[in-house]
């Protein structure tokens, strides 16, 4: 318990601290996590969870944390001189954990649509915060949710009424910015509520040249009949450890895409968690990973199908270079009486070198006999014909690799919904494997 | 789907398990129980080695230490092992049997119900066979045929006489007995099992065979199997099991090793048919068995194929490394589970040397209530140029409370492996029966027709023999559970 004395200590010492910083409704259920992570700890190897990823090492050294909410002094605007042409969206930023108040003027919401300070919404709407804050993302299962839980104190709300569709995406971006070691807890609650339809796009991304910890959890309600799609690009630095854990919950006729693609990055660890507690919902998850020098990318998935008929697709791609580790787990699990589930999973990885790692495993759990589930995946390298047939016709060996990879990796971008992103990242991931984002630049999205 | 069914099934479904029976034969038992005095106890009633001694006493001091594995998918009820005896010996004669004239006759009528060829008159069958009841190993057959290509077929025990060299050099070198629980559990106290020594060139005619039963009740059975195939030699052995039906559950712990040397092949067909427990999922055998090959030469060949029907649980998982360059290892499953049944089953392929391929091809048919889950891992290591695996999964669930679960594992450490993995579950398709039955064909013959096609890639790797008896065991294991 090493790692986590620290933690506990800071908390006992500084809670009236973090409570007055923070709001009512994330205030209520710090006292529970607090003794979850008492009880639980950090997640150890020894978990069939985090078999690939050892979390207590990350938390054990000495970060900074912002716990009396000193205001960064930065202009986003200045920072990112975002000027995309054909993507359109509502831009907002967030500087560590802090939504800046800076709102460009671009940013235009329809009516009853609410996107902003998860503290201050809290303030102004304590009722609707307190109705689903906290009812996903359980404390008591996972010592990295309770973590989050205890030291969260403000984050990003974005609440979707009913009927309501955007046409405009909105995109968040993420700031990591200190000038010393640094660990950030975040917070994202967003509530679509039926027949709503809105598209986010997170995009993260680190300042600074010192370490970064960030810790995000992420709860989503999907109503009936609602259309969600989130987008996450990671683009950080070798130095950024991210723990980010997605909660989705969807109910009848939902339809929700869930796309994270991580570019650059140090270590990262994605939790996501599906709950399809409507008939008929479907729920789309891709995730793509280009990983090289020691970046190390572990996907770990879980779709709950609950109840009869709902369909969910996982697609995983991973290209793995210098000595690069990637993970995949995913796990379905059709619970009694879930008939004509739909369900298939893929995973396929190219590994480059020989130091690169990559560890698969797909897990299927099955208590209905009515229902289709299927799962592939595969680890091996870019096709010598290919490649063969290429050279042949006079493409040189590096030109024809990097084609067959982008190809590879394409699947998954084309999965997105959104036309402008799609041409945005089809180039942002060629210039990744051209070796001309060598560190974070922010993505081409921003610049 | 409503279906009735028919006679023949019925007729099947009513003759439930049919090596159900009991032997009313002497059995030496000793006290239930398990210390350090019955591992010297065992040893002593064997006249063994003192190497082989300090062998279970190692194994039992470590088994001490560990606790009983709990990451299977299973309900695994507790086990008392002090309840259990570790050694029955129905035989009561010092010697082993010389002639079939030396063995009782209740014996004998036990292996003729089991339809084991035990009699030379059935030397037709062309097939030698090593009978192992309870603990020890009854009778060996063909064993002077064998003898003269110089290949040895015979109990452990004898071995241990006889060939204590070999079985010293090779006894543990695969699944060491700090392994897992129950490879110590058996380390220290098992009593009987085949010992197979093939050697350099030599294509063993026939094909070897065990049937393991267990007979008293109250006991459990520890065999051990150790096979050793010399540089350019063939074997094929086959490998039975049935025990009666009791209402009190059965500890079956074995350990299966396979050593196959330079261009060596070895084929190992299980068909496992322990009692599975009745309808109600009450008795039935727990069969945890830890089965391991190495292919340590130069382009060596193993091939394991399994046929799971019986067990109330299983937990069992073949496994091979492959450890000489150029070497193959193969794993056909076809795992049935009805009524309560649970298994766990899979297979672990470790790519060690250059140019190693493997396939595994697991098929699941779950019913009832019961739990079918696969398990498997692909490990290729740095070293491992040029390794290739294709792995295949397919579950198929009968009936709506069953489930059927998979949870492969891959780890890659080589940049030129190539693994591929795939896996379905599926029922029956309304289509399939719609276009049997629009040619005539009675719905349960059409599921029989379906399972045994979906079977047949598996099925199709087993003896001749072993295909017969395994397709029977499939139609009879899943009765009543279509509808």
């Amino acid at each position: 318990m090493k790692a986590e004395q620290q933690y506990i200590d800071l908390f006992t010492q500084y809670e009236a601290l973090l409570c007055r910083n923070s709001a009512e409704a994330m205030n209520a259920p710090r006292a529970k996590a607090f003794a979850d992570f008492e009880r639980l700890g950090f997640p150890t190897r020894k978990e069939e969870d985090y078999k690939y990823t050892e979390v207590g090492k990350y938390f054990a050294p000495d970060f900074g944390l912002n716990l009396n909410r000193l205001e960064f002094p930065v202009n986003p605007y200045e920072v990112f001189k975002c000027d995309v042409p054909n993507m359109s969206t509502s831009l907002y930023f967030v500087v560590n954990d802090t939504f800046d108040k800076h709102v460009h003027p671009s940013a235009q919401l329809p009516e009853g649509v609410l996107f902003g300070s998860l503290k201050e919404m809290a303030r102004l709407y304590p009722d609707l915060i307190k109705s689903y804050y906290g009812k996903l993302a359980d404390t008591s299962q996972d010592g990295l949710t309770a973590f989050n839980t205890m030291f969260a104190q403000d984050g990003v709300l974005m609440y979707v009424p009913s009927g309501v569709v955007m046409e405009r995406p909105v995109q968040l971006v993420n700031i990591l910015r200190a000038d010393v070691d640094f660990m950030v807890n975040r917070r994202l609650l967003v509530i679509v509520e039926k027949d709503a339809q809105a598209k986010l796009l997170v995009c993260d991304h680190a300042m600074d040249n010192v370490n970064f910890l960030s810790t995000q959890v992420t709860e989503v309600f999907v109503g009936e009949n609602a259309v969600f799609d989130l987008y996450e690009l990671e683009e950080t630095h070798n130095s950024t450890v991210r723990f980010n854990q997605l909660f989705v919950d969807q109910q009848a006729g939902s339809n929700v895409l869930l796309n994270g693609i991580t570019l650059h990055n140090g270590t990262t660890r994605n939790t996501t968690r599906v709950t399809l507690s409507g008939e008929r919902a479907e729920v789309n998850l891709c995730g793509m990973a280009i990983a090289d020098k020691n970046e190390q990318v572990d996907n770990n998935t879980f779709i709950d199908h609950k109840v009869p008929g709902c369909t969910s697709n996982e697609l995983f791609k991973y290209v793995l270079d210098d000595q690069a580790t990637g993970a995949f787990a995913g796990k379905v699990l059709v619970r009694p009486g879930a008939q004509h589930t739909s369900s298939q999973q893929t995973n396929r990885n190219l590994c480059a070198t020989r130091e690169a790692r990559m560890y698969t495993q797909p897990q299927l759990e099955i208590y209905a006999d009515d229902v289709k589930c299927s799962h592939g995946a595969t680890v091996g390298q870019l096709d010598e014909n290919a490649l063969f047939y290429m050279q042949q016709r006079g493409i040189p060996l590096k030109e024809a690799r990097l084609l067959l990879m982008f190809a590879f990796v394409g699947e998954v971008i084309d999965c997105i919904r959104m036309e402008a992103l799609k041409d945005r990242l089809h180039r942002l991931v060629e210039k990744r494997f051209r070796g001309e984002l060598n560190k974070c630049q922010g993505c081409a999205i921003c610049k | 789907m409503q279906l009735e069914p028919n006679k023949y099934v019925k007729e099947l479904t009513r003759e439930k398990y049919k090596y159900g029976f009991t032997t009313d034969i002497h059995t030496d038992i000793i006290d239930r129980g398990l210390d350090e005095n019955v591992v010297r106890l065992i040893s002593a009633k064997k006249n063994e080695p003192e190497w082989l001694l300090n062998f279970r006493l190692k194994a039992y001091r470590h088994w001490l230490t560990m606790d009983m594995p709990t990451w299977a998918h299973l309900t695994i009820p507790d086990i008392d092992y002090q309840a259990i005896s570790y050694y029955a010996d129905p035989t009561r004669k010092k010697e082993g049997p010389k002639s079939l004239d030396d063995v009782d006759p209740e014996l004998l009528k036990t292996f003729n119900k089991l339809g084991i060829p035990l009699e030379e008159q059935l030397a037709l069958s062309g097939m030698a066979v090593d009978a192992v009841m309870d603990s020890v190993s009854v009778k060996t057959t063909f064993k002077e045929t064998l003898m003269e290509k110089g290949i040895i077929f015979c109990s452990i025990s004898e071995a241990v006489r006889e060939h204590p060299d070999l079985v010293k050099k090779y006894l543990g070198s695969v699944v060491g007995y700090r392994d897992n629980f129950f490879a110590a559990l058996n380390s220290a106290v098992f009593s009987d099992g085949s010992f197979v020594y093939i050697p350099k060139g030599v294509r063993c005619p026939m094909e070897l065979s065990t049937y393991f039963r267990i007979n008293a009740a109250g006991t459990g059975q520890f065999e051990r199997t150790l096979i050793v195939a010399d540089d350019d030699s063939y074997v094929s052995y086959l490998e039975g099991c049935t025990a009666p039906m009791r209402d009190e559950n059965q500890l079956h712990a074995a350990i299966v090793e396979i050593v196959v040397l330079d261009r060596a092949e070895v084929k190992y067909s299980t068909v496992q048919n322990w009692y599975p427990g009745d309808a109600e999922g009450k008795g039935g055998v727990y069969n945890f068995v830890t089965k391991r090959g190495i292919c340590k030469g130069e382009g060596s060949k193993l091939s394991w194929t399994q046929v799971e029907t019986g067990s109330a649980i299983t937990w069992k998982y073949p496994s091979c490394i492959l450890s000489g360059d150029n070497s193959t290892a193969e794993f056909y499953s076809v795992a049935v589970t009805n009524n309560y049944q649970q298994a766990d089953t899979g297979t672990k392929m470790i790519h060690l040397g250059r140019n190693t391929r493997s396939t595994i091809v697991s098929k699941g048919i779950s019913a009832g209530r019961s739990q079918n889950s696969y398990r498997g891992l692909v490990r290729v290591a740095e070293r491992a140029d040029g390794a290739r695996n294709y792995s295949q999964c397919d579950s198929l669930l009968l009936g709506s409370e069953c489930g059927a679960h998979t949870f492969p594992y891959m780890d890659i450490h080589n940049e030129t492996a190539v693994v591929e993995h795939e896996a379905t579950t599926s029922k029956i398709s309304e289509d399939q029966l719609f276009y049997c039955n629009q040619r005539g064909i009675s719905t349960e013959d059409a599921v029989g027709l379906i399972v045994n096609g979906y079977a047949k890639e598996v099925l199709n790797k087993l003896p001749m023999e072993f295909a017969v008896e395994a397709q029977k065991l499939l139609s009879v294991s899943l009765e009543g559970s279509v509808g």
